[in-house]
């Protein structure tokens, strides 16, 4: 009996007020932790916690899929002079839902001869590869599942993954449309990984750090599009198209090219695995894009300028998360714009691209880095 | 055993055979082509064509003249009018009518704003295959204004059936000359923004120069006409070589270039558009009074004989052969359609090239399949 | 050195290229005013066709159920596709004398490619086109048409 009384007499609360919580997540963090463990082991604790996350991310993620599948089509329609979805609620934002749903009651079209283990197992890799790279990200200040010390390294390896489900998906297809869509996105994702990991490599040095959270902090009196000079400038320019390639986004949609391939990769897929491939590129773009916040625009940090004390106080009082969600739709929004401008390339045109120009420039550019970083001529 | 297996696998001659269509986003329609590949690249294309056949020459046999109108209308339906207005020039010259002027400056201006909406309907679809979606949003907007200017004198938005044998089916609209104008004014705005969206991007450089190259002398031996072999140097524009209707009367260039790729192919009718513009400037003020069409006999028969016109749609030079037994059927009429002349050359320039350019060669070559089978 | 300048250039023009592009289509993104779409079904009741707009067969009748029609049958000689069906029938007039009049002037809109030639042909302007041009139905059955109402009359002085 005593040591229940004892726990509930030490009951932990807040340490801050409820409503400083949007701006430091680990007050109720902990709070929850410690609650958690007065009332618990340690073991049912983690177990828990761990759920907790893990629903919250699920969560999270169906949201954020059916957001950009709905801000798509409105960007997309607004640029073509159309109105977009109208239809389902007020400006057509129950539209993605009611896909949702089609989605899930269509039939899942069995294929002839096509290998039926791979072919089922394609969209889950697809899915589990994104799932795991939105763990590492920190949404604000104190809300972020793992904090890795090589944080920037787990995202790009587990988002690569995603290659093998398209990989599969093609070959288990016995589809020849899917085949070359698979090969295709084969040779581009091997290509673009490699801009991807340089241009990241570039700020890892300004950093000085992998960890997500310490490159986040460092951008306290800057960000490091700013701090780096042009050389973070081309640096994030590179990043920006080779993650669109990577995603399979258009200009770079080789993998799906609907005018060539049909739909390239996920043509006999229907019904929720065709879902899968769907949102996982979404989820994969919003990866990237929150990437490109964290590590260029400075994660969920205000916008500070230098000694201005008064403007970098007004920044303050806007929440870190709205921060990060502001800075990721902006770089998704531009994303977006890549994808309705501009022509499809052509394989050879996408790899002439990385070799000849994405990745001189690349290596090129760590090298001024280095020597910046060295000299201590950043900000 | 096992090893004779493998080495066929990897021999030379095995072919990786994809069928674009008949259902494909990039063929336009029901066009089939039997594509052999190795990797990325086309080794040979086989079309095959007849799944929209109708059966339209046949039809012609057991009709009357002006019931061959609206057949014309749905062969190649991006330029109904033009199609129209071969026939009916046709029956015009058996019969050896005069055609007043008026009649002869609206068809002109109604032909050259079908050629401006075939293409920009083509440059929609032709930044489409490339991948850019937004130019067909672009294309169609702005078709849609000619197509209202067409519903608002014909009554049809795209199967028009405004010509008649001896004139046209009504007068022109009382708005007809202002929306022409206003037309006319916007487009001139709009034109160079295609040319920021599309022809002076990089990628689309890098799509087009160089892709599909068809020579002067191939363009001649296939028959290849209209823009396409234009852009190859043939000298082909029947508009010029013997015009038709009013266009003997109005000054305009035609649009020749050397190389014969994709790009210049894509310029020669980017380019035509501009010429098609200053046509229509140059008539739309000065339309004459006079009747909207001849009086003719209740029953046109034309007396027998051979009887061949031709005129420039917006794809090509299009033929009607018309053999007259002296009844009021034709006994046989013969479409010499651009459309399948253009397909016919399809194998010989794609060849080698990649599964994109394929797509994008087909574009250029902007083919209506109707028009191919009839 | 050459190519490196040719090199650099290649880059800048790309870049430049590209930019273009993205300003025509961004420049429409912000400037929502110039949308052409619109919310079809639901401005249904305030779509005005054009008046010459073909949107199928009708037989104009007038407030006293009367229409121009005598059933002489040229609309029918000049279908190409067999549309129009003229089921006439022989009346007797106050003169008493025997005449040819319409019974059932049987339109097929699923037969008709609205060429227009029934229209102008037709001696008495009994035809004209209407402006409906939603015909979806559910069976097929309803789009054989009979344009002359039940009960009408020929207008008087129409021969």
């Amino acid at each position: 009996m005593l040591p229940e009384i004892v726990a509930l007499n030490t009951s932990p609360t807040l340490s801050v007020p409820w409503w400083k919580v949007v701006y430091d997540f680990s007050a109720l963090t902990d709070w929850i932790d410690k609650s958690l463990h007065n009332s618990m082991s340690p073991f049912w604790t983690t177990i828990t916690e761990m759920l907790i996350i893990g629903v919250l991310i699920l969560l999270f993620y169906a949201l954020v899929g059916l957001f950009l599948v709905y801000a798509e089509r409105k960007v997309c329609a607004f640029m073509q002079n159309r109105l977009g979805p109208n239809r389902v609620g007020p400006f057509g934002i129950f539209q993605t839902i009611a896909d949702l749903f089609k989605l899930l009651f269509k039939e899942l079209i069995p294929i002839k001869n096509a290998d039926g283990f791979l072919f089922n197992l394609a969209p889950f890799i697809v899915i589990i590869a994104s799932f795991m790279a939105i763990a590492a990200i920190p949404f604000a200040k104190g809300l972020h599942a793992i904090d890795l010390n090589i944080g920037v390294l787990y995202v790009m390896a587990v988002s690569a993954m995603g290659v093998i489900g398209v990989l599969l998906a093609g070959w288990s297809s016995n589809n020849k449309y899917s085949l070359i869509g698979a090969m295709r996105s084969g040779a581009q994702i091997v290509s673009y990984e490699l801009s991807v990991g340089l241009s990241l490599i570039t700020i890892v040095i300004l950093a000085g750090s992998m960890q997500l959270s310490v490159i986040v902090e460092a951008q306290r009196d800057g960000w490091f599009l700013f701090k780096g000079h042009i050389s973070a400038f081309i640096a994030f320019i590179i990043f920006l198209i080779s993650s669109t390639a990577e995603t399979n986004r258009g200009p770079f949609d080789l993998a799906e090219a609907e005018s060539e391939l049909t739909a390239g990769y996920h043509t006999e897929y229907s019904g929720i695995k065709f879902a899968f491939f769907f949102l996982a590129e979404y989820i994969n773009m919003f990866i990237v894009a929150s990437i490109a916040a964290t590590v260029f625009l400075g994660g969920w940090m205000p916008f500070h300028v230098g000694s201005w004390e008064g403007f970098n106080h007004i920044m303050d009082f806007i929440p870190p998360f709205v921060w990060y969600i502001g800075k990721t739709f902006f770089v998704i929004f531009l994303m977006m714009w890549f994808k309705w401008t501009f022509p499809r390339l052509r394989i050879d045109q996408l790899l002439t691209l990385e070799w000849k120009y994405l990745l001189p420039i690349n290596l090129f550019n760590v090298l001024i880095m280095a020597f910046l970083v060295l000299m201590g001529w950043h900000f | 055993m096992e090893e004779k297996e493998i080495t066929n696998l990897t021999d030379e001659h095995q072919e990786y055979v994809i069928n674009m269509g008949p259902q494909h986003p990039s063929t336009h329609g029901v066009l089939r082509l039997k594509v052999s590949l190795k990797g990325e690249i086309v080794k040979s294309i086989e079309p095959h064509i007849g799944y929209i056949h109708s059966g339209i020459e046949k039809m012609c046999e057991s009709i009357t003249y002006p019931q061959i109108i609206h057949l014309t209308d749905r062969m190649d339906y991006i330029s109904a009018h033009i199609n129209n207005e071969a026939v009916c020039l046709n029956v015009e010259k058996a019969l050896e009518i005069d055609i007043p002027d008026r009649i002869k400056v609206i068809r002109t201006i109604m032909s050259e704003l079908t050629r401006i909406q075939s293409h920009q309907l083509w440059w929609a679809c032709f930044g489409m295959d490339l991948g850019g979606l937004t130019c067909f949003f672009y294309g169609l907007r702005d078709r849609e204004k000619i197509l209202d200017i067409f519903e608002e004198t014909c009554g049809g938005r795209m199967i028009v059936s405004y010509n008649c044998p001896g004139g046209l089916m009504y007068d022109i609209h009382p708005n007809f000359q202002k929306r022409v104008k206003d037309f006319i004014k916007y487009f001139r705005k709009i034109l160079p923004e295609y040319d920021q969206l599309l022809t002076g991007n990089v990628i689309f450089h890098e799509r087009s120069k160089g892709i599909g190259t068809l020579t002067k002398e191939d363009a001649i031996s296939f028959g290849v006409t209209g823009p396409t072999g234009r852009a190859s140097g043939f000298s082909c524009d029947v508009r010029k070589h013997e015009p038709y209707s009013a266009y003997d009367r109005v000054q305009f260039k035609e649009i020749l270039f050397d190389e014969g790729d994709t790009f210049h192919r894509y310029l020669a009718r980017i380019d035509e558009m501009w010429e098609s513009m200053k046509i229509i400037e140059q008539l739309i003020d000065n339309i004459p009074e006079g009747p909207f069409a001849v009086k003719m006999k209740p029953i046109i028969k034309l007396p027998e004989g051979e009887y061949y016109q031709r005129v420039e749609t917006a794809r090509g030079e299009l033929g009607v052969f018309v053999i007259s037994d002296g009844n009021k059927n034709p006994y046989r009429v013969k479409f010499r359609s651009p459309n399948f002349s253009n397909l016919s050359v399809l194998n010989h320039i794609a060849k080698g090239f990649k599964i994109a350019d394929l797509v994008a060669i087909g574009g250029s070559l902007d083919l209506i399949i109707p028009d191919i089978d009839r | 050195m050459r190519s490196i300048i040719e090199y650099f250039k290649e880059i800048i023009f790309g870049v430049w290229s590209l930019l273009k592009g993205m300003k025509v289509t961004g420049s429409y993104f912000f400037r929502p005013s110039t949308i052409v779409t619109q919310k079809y079904p639901s401005n249904r009741n305030d779509l005005v066709m054009f008046d010459r707009f073909k949107g199928e067969v009708i037989m104009p009748h007038d407030e006293n159920n009367e229409h121009k029609c005598t059933g002489c049958g040229i609309c029918e000689l000049n279908c190409p596709n067999g549309t129009i069906e003229i089921i006439s029938q022989t009346i007797v007039t106050e003169e008493g004398k025997k005449k040819k009049a319409i019974d059932k002037h049987i339109y097929r809109l699923s037969m008709c490619t609205f060429c227009g030639l029934c229209v102008k042909a037709c001696p008495s302007n009994a035809l004209a086109f209407g402006q409906k041009f939603e015909h979806a139905v559910f069976n097929r059955a309803l789009l054989i048409k009979q344009l002359n109402k039940p009960g009408s009359k020929l207008k008087k002085g129409v021969e």
